[in-house]
């Protein structure tokens, strides 16, 4: 049964959700370049968008496994695919408010399958697949990556040693930014990919692309350009928050986060793992804090993130659905647009509420006194 | 290997994570200190406050462009793996 007014609104809902997907993921490449001031804020977006746009033309590896091996296939209608993006664009939009850097792949994976279950029940789910690629590589990809960038970062004092402060500052710059450079390729060959899935799999869902289809070109430049705006705009608080909240940070130490974030994410998805860049970003940055003797951890910080993590799949889940219910209770075309105006007004009312506490790239690196919103306003500087 | 985990997957991603992302950072300090090396910085060592880098060895700086090369042929040759892995059909 083919739709393509549905599918046309599926497929901008997919590029919106794309959006808050670079938005929200900034951070993950730039938060310890911006902090250590390697990069000025607004050159580090925009470097950070353009390599997400090159990088989501690298591979297609995990654009191909997305949602397979997740959720049975045949139970996914256009109007699930709508209820899941819904799930998965609202919980990234509420962590960005709280500054909290939460994984965008656990949003739209949770999404997808909370509006699955309520289209088709709880057996529309392979749990199997949902823990063994989804909750157990979330466990693991942190510890691994802590662990790379504390190993690194032990190394690069220990190598440099001899070397003063301000000259290990100034060389390690460099490689701080050549280093953030990757992840941010890593990001849009990892990230976009997710989102050039779900839209491939609506085409599939609505009989535009006949079944095992291939991402079209048209939806890997859309995808590309989405993800590379949303990095651009960037999500100022939790740039703020990784790279300022969680560990104080010298620009060794951003390298050896930086580096071990681009192994281990561009390794994963060589292999086929499709992880998320965000506990892996997370990961490295708390590893660097442990690998430095004298460096803090702010562990009630990490350990916000930490809870975050742990409700992102079912929070997305419970919104994605309660946006099936209601799109099936209302039924057809009309279920899809009643939900996608209640999305925009949902968004509409977090980005007033964001405007109360700006956090932009003029206050971006102000000491950190415990919240996501600095001391003061950034209205006095503006 | 279980079906839970894994396992032929997560080694490599360990022992390949640690290769290049703390081994190749490692091989840039590495130039980092061999730049460093040299008469100019032995003068102005005392001086704390300087962020010179370069001390004025020859040797030590044509080590550090080694290495700085070979870091960077490294991630050229990373790019191009994942490239090549991730469009099958262009083999």
């Amino acid at each position: 049964m083919s739709n393509d007014v549905v599918l046309a609104l599926v497929v901008i809902t997919a590029l919106g959700f794309d959006f808050t997907n670079g938005f929200h993921d900034t951070a993950n490449a730039m938060a310890t370049s911006i902090a250590t001031g390697a990069l000025p804020p607004r050159i580090a977006v925009a470097i950070s968008g353009i390599l997400n746009f090159v990088g989501a033309f690298l591979s297609l590896a995990v654009a191909a496994t997305i949602a397979s091996g997740l959720v049975d296939t045949k139970a996914v209608t256009l109007t699930v695919v709508a209820a899941g993006l819904i799930g998965g664009i609202i919980w990234n939009l509420l962590t960005w408010l709280l500054g909290i850097p939460s994984s965008s792949s656990h949003a739209l994976i949770g999404g997808v399958i909370g509006s699955t279950m309520a289209a088709a029940g709880a057996s529309a789910v392979v749990w199997h697949g949902l823990v063994s690629k989804v909750v157990i590589p979330a466990v693991l990809s942190p510890i691994i990556a802590a662990l790379v960038a504390a190993v690194g970062t032990w190394v690069l004092y220990r190598i440099t040693r001899s070397l003063t402060d301000a000259a290990r500052k100034h060389g390690f710059r460099v490689g701080q930014v050549a280093s953030a450079c990757m992840v941010s390729l890593a990001h849009g060959t990892n990230d976009a990919q997710k989102t050039m899935g779900v839209i491939t799999l609506a085409l599939i869902a609505n009989g535009t692309l006949a079944a095992e289809s291939n991402a079209p070109v048209w939806v890997i430049v859309c995808c590309a350009l989405a993800i590379s705006l949303g990095t651009y705009a960037g999500g100022w608080r939790v740039i703020r928050t990784l790279g300022k909240g969680l560990v104080e940070i010298e620009s060794p130490q951003g390298m050896a986060a930086e580096s071990a974030s681009a192994a281990v994410i561009l390794l994963s998805a060589s292999f086929g793992y499709s992880l998320s860049t965000t506990h892996v970003a997370t990961g490295s940055i708390i590893g660097t804090g442990l690998g430095k003797t004298g460096a803090e951890v702010r562990w009630g910080v990490a350990g916000r993130m930490a809870t975050a993590w742990v409700f992102t799949l079912p929070s997305a889940a419970i919104v994605g659905a309660g946006a099936e219910a209601l799109a099936h209770a209302i039924g057809g075309t009309a279920g899809v647009i009643v939900d996608l105006i209640i999305l925009l007004a949902i968004v509409g009312a977090i980005y007033y509420r964001s405007r109360a506490s700006r956090v932009d790239h003029r206050n971006v690196n102000d000491e950190w006194s415990g919240s996501v919103t600095p001391a003061e306003p950034a209205t006095a500087a503006a | 290997m279980n079906s839970w985990i894994d396992l032929n997957a997560l080694w490599k991603i360990v022992v390949f994570g640690l290769l290049a992302g703390a081994g190749l950072p490692a091989l840039f300090a590495v130039g980092l200190f061999t730049l460093s090396r040299g008469p100019k910085l032995r003068t102005a060592g005392a001086n704390s406050e300087s962020d010179a880098i370069a001390g004025g060895s020859v040797a030590g700086m044509v080590t550090a462009a080694i290495c700085f090369l070979i870091v960077l042929a490294a991630i050229g040759w990373g790019v191009y793996e994942i490239y090549q892995t991730g469009h099958p059909s262009h083999h």
